[in-house]
């Protein structure tokens, strides 16, 4: 069991590329925290560094109150979990397991009494003598688990360990994942991409985008309060509508309030109602319906808005400019090419500053 | 259109059976001349149905060997020309797969000038570099050794590139998990690379096997004593008789035992050597 911190942790590579530029983190004893961000934000790259399969250049990666900067990664007792599994082709599933330990000088009982037992944990007793391409993708990923739980490592490391799976597989093994880290209560550090994936498993959120953390936290206050327009965007599905306050459609509303001075203005598609009022300090805005999307339980509206085309900065799921999503229960929506009204209230709209990277409380 | 079908898989056989026959007939002539009478086989009056000397022709081959020139029974040569082979097979695959193992996954200096010299030996078979060659091994006191048969043969570009390639489809995660379950770089080699090479190894022995015992010019030269001469040198020798009848029945004899060992090892070892060509799952 062990606290995992990072302070001021850098990556510059050979060639002068800065992966990671000064990230702090602190990882409590038995806390699932996940990382995510999009694609090169050095998610990944920060992981192996912990790993210790990336060198570190700059800063310090502790664990269990050691910084293990320069120590071998298995001396640093982690056990990590890949994206491809890494499975060894030519060993038996038992073997693979009992790889690790016998490299450490185990005595063959205790291996077959921990293997045996992360074996039943996974449901994996009946496979143990096939090889790995004798798996589906589901069990191979359970015997990466099981290689990992055997260790009793401090850490848990998994990089992406769900992206090479379906759908349905993907979150059943997901509360799988999350259950027996309750269970063992390891620490444990997760690299997504899948903001889903980073909402349900996480004790601590870290959003990373550009080898920066944007925001750590408790994933639903990260929801509720997001710091930043890449925050707001990234985290919630489908992202967050993103405006520019400076038309004066808008601004005429919020007068009075702070948010008149602000830059960009965020309203999440769900705190969206349909409606011909105009809520006290809130917002509302006429669109013109363009498509609309039917998922059963709720109904996303796609508008187009009549009078400004003001772009914002946001990069991932970044709307067209003047385009809304709103979110609506059931399956009641109104024709295409209709016009309707949509209003979000005051404790619902989230403002930033204009270059996107401070949020404003009201 | 039936018909045609049939016509078109019954031209393809004959095709098929041609080809056999083009590359059976000198071998079965060959068998065939080894258990007649030398006289017969003079005289050009030679059957083409086996003669009843199989054995005794057999037994003298091997034990004995010509009456005239070399006075070598190939039962030696035999055993020389295996030994030479296998340590150039074995010796190939062992050089080649470490210096592979060193290109690919270590960073030292000069790794690349290293690999592109490696690679550049590929323009210099022996046949190009031979006085060189035999200075160095005459002046290693290696003539007429299994050592200065086998030693200039090893060092193999074509090997070591193959191991590279292969060693670069390997997942670097393979190489990451071995880190992280405690196993240095020759536990990983042994543990994790060399068990995934053995497809790979099986077709590349299959080749250098027959590759050196095939060896014709090297041993030429660097032997000089009748029981340090190869098989291949053996049938040379044989046939070249100054002023006696070539013995025709053992230098056929001589042949086919020649070509017995290539083609055991290809039989025994045919489906790992294709495995090894075409297996792409790691």
């Amino acid at each position: 069991m062990a606290n995992v911190t990072l302070r001021n942790v850098r990556k510059t590579y050979p060639g002068g590329f800065e992966a990671i530029k000064g990230v702090n983190v602190d990882v409590g004893d038995g806390q699932f925290c996940v990382l995510v961000g999009p694609s090169g934000c050095g998610k990944s790259t920060l992981l192996r560094m912990v790993a210790g399969l990336e060198t570190v250049t700059g800063g310090e990666i502790d664990i269990g109150g050691k910084v293990v900067n320069q120590v071998e990664p298995a001396d640093r007792d982690i056990a990590m979990v890949f994206q491809n599994y890494a499975l060894y082709p030519h060993m038996s599933v038992f073997n693979n397991m009992a790889y690790g330990l016998r490299n450490r000088g185990m005595k063959e009982a205790e291996i077959k009494s921990r293997v045996d037992e992360a074996a039943r944990v996974l449901e994996l007793t009946p496979m143990l003598e096939r090889k790995p391409r004798q798996l589906s993708g589901g069990q191979r990923q359970r015997v990466a688990m099981g290689r990992a739980i055997v260790r009793q490592p401090k850490v848990f490391l998994f990089d992406e360990p769900l992206s090479n799976l379906d759908a349905k597989l993907r979150i059943a093994m997901r509360v799988e994942i999350r259950k027996l880290q309750r269970r063992l209560n390891t620490t444990s550090i997760y690299v997504t991409h899948d903001q889903l994936e980073a909402m349900t498993l996480a004790d601590i959120l870290v959003v990373m985008n550009g080898g920066q953390v944007e925001q750590v936290g408790n994933p639903l206050a990260i929801y509720e309060k997001p710091a930043t327009t890449f925050v707001a965007s990234f985290i919630g599905a489908p992202p967050m509508n993103l405006m520019a306050t400076r038309p004066e459609e808008i601004r005429s509303q919020l007068a009075g309030s702070s948010a008149a001075d602000a830059g960009i203005l965020g309203i999440r598609p769900e705190d969206f109602v349909i409606t011909d009022q105009t809520p006290d300090g809130g917002v509302a805005l006429p669109l013109t319906v363009e498509a609309i999307e039917r998922v059963g339980a709720e109904t996303f509206v796609y508008g187009s808005r009549d009078q400004e085309q003001q772009r914002v900065a946001a990069t991932p799921g970044e709307l067209p400019p003047g385009e809304i999503i709103v979110r609506i229960p059931g399956t009641e929506a109104p024709a295409i090419g209709a016009k309707i009204r949509v209003a979000a209230v005051r404790s619902k709209l989230h403002l930033f500053s204009a270059d996107g990277r401070t949020r404003l409380e009201a | 259109m039936v018909e045609e079908e049939g016509f078109r898989r019954y031209v393809a056989h004959i095709i098929l059976w041609i080809g056999i026959a083009v590359v059976a007939f000198p071998v079965y002539i060959a068998f065939v001349a080894s258990t007649q009478d030398n006289a017969l086989i003079a005289n050009g009056q030679m059957s083409l149905l086996p003669g009843g000397h199989f054995f005794e022709t057999y037994y003298q081959t091997i034990f004995v060997g010509t009456s005239g020139s070399t006075r070598e029974p190939v039962g030696n040569m035999m055993l020389n020309s295996l030994v030479m082979a296998l340590l150039i097979a074995v010796g190939k695959i062992a050089i080649s797969i470490i210096s592979a193992y060193a290109i690919v996954y270590f960073r030292f200096p000069f790794r690349m000038p290293i690999f592109w010299i490696i690679f550049i030996t590929l323009m210099l078979p022996v046949e190009v570099r031979i006085y060189p060659t035999y200075k160095i091994v005459a002046d290693l006191h290696m003539l007429d050794s299994y050592a200065g048969l086998a030693l200039p043969l090893i060092a193999s570009a074509t090997a070591t590139l193959l191991f590279r390639q292969f060693f670069m489809t390997v997942p670097d995660e393979l190489l990451e998990a071995s880190r992280i379950d405690g196993a240095g770089p020759l536990r990983f080699f042994w543990d994790t690379l060399l068990p995934l090479s053995r497809t790979n190894m099986a077709a590349l022995f299959v080749i250098l096997f027959i590759l050196g015992w095939n060896q014709y010019l090297w041993p030429l030269l660097i032997t000089t004593r009748d029981d340090m001469q190869t098989i291949q040198i053996g049938i040379r020798k044989m046939i070249t008789t100054t002023d006696a009848l070539t013995e025709w029945p053992i230098v056929m004899a001589t042949a086919v035992l020649a070509m017995l060992p290539p083609v055991f090892v290809v039989v025994v070892m045919q489906k790992l050597f294709v495995r090894g060509l075409v297996e792409t799952e790691k």
